[in-house]
């Protein structure tokens, strides 16, 4: 093998990488630093704090069976989103990460039939998959064809919360089962029959072997459904028939309304909240990781 | 001695193949006792049977006067010395120690007592706070070990425990497994392929193959007294030659009559012939009781090592005297230096060093080695 002195070394190296160094540069840093110097920036580019400080004070009135109140416009709106957006994470979590026990467990063959499944969805365009869903909840739909059919008759489900979850859940799925199960595939199960002879019973290998150990994967998942399920529109406006105005809404909103530079502030903080987010779960997992 | 495991006419199959074939054999307490095979001989099935990582096919497995077949792992009170260690990459050496005695909801004091005491026992006291992935091959089998006892089990299992350390760590590693059994008390059931280690550590040693046992009894009685031309091949070198009982105490091969010690054959029943290679001695042609060519001379060290064609039968030959090749010899054999066995189904495979070659061992050993 040739050996390479180490300056030639990382000029060949930089070369190799120098494709990717533009295309990152180019489509994720320079977009970003648009973002931030709209979000601080006014109509005539000179710096200022109003967008951001329009996001927490913007106040407006809503009325609802209480009577109207006052309420923080965009703090409301951020809540509501994060709301849906754990819910969905939550229940993707709960049906996945079993799913990818099992999946691990399976033969090699149905390993790779069941990814294919879970994968073949996602093949298909994100906006078509959510006006099938739009068709299948309706009040005349499928779904309430089949429970009038089995006499559990008609739910109004389009234009709910529920609706928007059910979304949600659907397609960001695949994002928390991929991770788990390619962490859990990967596992020893050495570990396991270890901690069996050990003395655990099955729940124990779960609890202290199998769960830890899924975290990393666990944690990709989370931020996987999280982050594009806070900031979805599309999902809620189809199928929430526009009640709920969610965060990812308003970013459209104001960008459509040609109000570029709130709209990038809106962004801008959504950015840091979900990057703060993540920092604290990577030390949580970390911490978990030495301690459990 | 006090029986602690039996395992009663055990069969075992995966897919349609016998891994296990009525397999019998008593477990004494506080005995070191090594399952010794080349692989796929069903020493490590017969080791999970026991750790509960498998159920017998027929057969029962009797722990303490018992039926255990269906009890599962985790309510035997058997642990077992993974492979490759197994060990929990998420937990510190002391909490991998502590792992058994949190399930067990032990006090926290005693935890810190027990776990200390068994890293002292193996050598790795202030390596508390290490996480087990930063240590070393022989490192982290102290820390498997540590881990396997700190619950005080009646039986240890090892399986192939040392397979993954380099010579000198594994010959240290012998004696101080050896050295734990003595002083904890505790059965050592122990898996491995090298018949060296099996004889320096073992009480009592179990020679398998091909799912059978096929002769159990002290290393010297294995090694002085193989039952067939397998054990006899598999423990050490051996020339195995066809012979013919005579009477007793007299026996024929290789063109001569020899006196031996062996008596209770029938008369002119066939026999294989057992010699070890370093129980012959080299004399003068005329003096020797066989004659032969030597064709090839290694120098190991200790001793020479040659190869002898006896009419046209090859002989291994360990010595300390050089002799040359194509040097013309003589051969004088004691009579107690030759061992009489029953013909087996493993007769004529063994014994003839026509091929021999120390490379094919090796490779054959690597192979064994990278099983599962």
């Amino acid at each position: 093998m040739k050996k390479y002195a180490p300056s030639q070394r990382s000029i060949l190296h930089k070369l190799v990488l120098a494709p990717y160094s533009i295309w990152a540069a180019l489509f994720i840093l320079v977009p970003l630093a648009f973002v931030a110097y709209y979000a601080f920036t006014d109509s005539d580019f000179n710096f200022t704090f109003e967008n951001i400080s329009r996001f927490f004070t913007a106040t407006s009135m809503i009325s609802d069976g209480e009577g109207t109140r006052e309420v923080y416009t965009y703090l409301l709106i951020f809540a509501r989103s994060l709301k849906l957006a754990v819910i969905s994470t939550f229940i993707c979590l709960l049906m996945g990460y079993p799913m990818a026990y099992i999946m691990s467990k399976a033969s090699s063959r149905t390993q790779k039939v069941l990814v294919t499944l879970i994968m073949i969805p996602m093949w298909m365009n994100f906006l078509i998959r959510t006006y099938a869903w739009m068709t299948i909840l309706q009040d005349t739909g499928i779904l309430n064809g089949l429970l009038g059919f089995v006499g559990l008759g008609p739910v109004h489900i389009i234009g709910t919360e529920s609706a928007v979850v059910i979304g949600m859940v659907y397609d960001y799925f695949p994002y928390m089962i991929l991770p788990i199960y390619s962490v859990m595939a990967k596992m020893d199960v050495k570990l396991i029959e270890a901690a069996r002879d050990l003395g655990c019973n099955s729940f124990g290998v779960l609890r202290r072997v199998v769960w830890p150990l899924s975290l990393p994967g666990v944690i990709s998942g989370v931020i996987m459904v999280l982050i594009p399920s806070i900031s979805t529109f599309y999902i809620s406006q189809k199928l929430g028939n526009g009640k709920f105005y969610l965060i990812g809404d308003a970013i459209e909103g104001q960008y459509v309304a040609n109000n570029l530079h709130f709209a990038a502030a809106i962004a801008f903080i959504l950015m840091v909240i979900l990057l703060v987010c993540m920092a604290f779960m990577q030390r949580y997992a970390n911490k978990k990781a030495v301690v459990a | 001695m006090k029986k602690i495991i039996e395992l009663k006419n055990i069969t075992k199959t995966f897919d349609g193949e016998v891994v296990l074939d009525n397999v019998s054999l008593d477990i004494y307490d506080n005995e070191f006792i090594t399952l010794l095979g080349p692989s796929g001989c069903g020493k490590t099935t017969t080791l999970r049977l026991i750790g509960g990582f498998e159920t017998p096919d027929e057969g029962d497995i009797i722990f303490m006067g018992e039926k255990i077949n269906d009890v599962p792992p985790y309510k035997r009170n058997v642990n077992t010395v993974f492979q490759r260690y197994a060990l929990f990459p998420h937990l510190n050496v002391f909490e991998n120690v502590a792992f058994p005695l949190r399930e067990k909801k032990l006090p926290k004091a005693e935890i810190d007592t027990k776990v200390r005491e068994m890293l002292s026992l193996v050598a790795l006291t202030g390596f508390e706070q290490r996480s087990v992935t930063s240590l070393s091959g022989g490192q982290q089998q102290r820390v498997a070990i540590a881990r396997a006892l700190v619950s005080q089990p009646k039986v240890l299992l090892l399986d192939e425990p040392l397979a993954a350390l380099d010579l000198k760590l594994r010959k240290d590693m012998q004696q101080e497994l050896k050295k734990i059994q003595k002083a904890t008390g505790i059965t050592f059931v122990f898996v491995t392929h090298d018949q060296e280690e099996a004889l320096s550590m073992s009480d009592t040693v179990v020679v398998m193959s091909e799912g059978r046992i096929q002769q159990i009894g002290t290393p010297i009685d294995i090694y002085n007294e193989p039952e067939n031309a397998f054990v006899a091949d598999f423990i050490g070198e051996s020339n195995i030659v066809d012979g013919i009982m005579l009477a007793d105490r007299k026996v024929a091969f290789s063109g001569h009559i020899f006196e031996c010690v062996d008596s209770g054959f029938g008369v002119k029943e066939p026999v294989d012939v057992v010699i070890r290679p370093e129980d012959v001695d080299i004399v003068s042609e005329d003096k020797g009781m066989l004659k032969g060519v030597v064709t090839s001379v290694t120098f190991l060290g200790v001793h020479y090592e040659i190869i002898v064609d006896i009419n046209g039968f090859k002989w291994m030959i360990q010595t300390t005297d050089f002799v040359d090749v194509d040097e013309h010899i003589g051969l004088y054999i004691e009579p107690d230096a030759i061992h009489i066995m029953k013909k087996s189904e493993y007769s004529g495979m063994f014994g003839d060093y026509s091929s021999f070659s120390n490379e094919l061992d090796e490779l054959s050993d690597a192979e064994s080695e990278s099983e599962e």
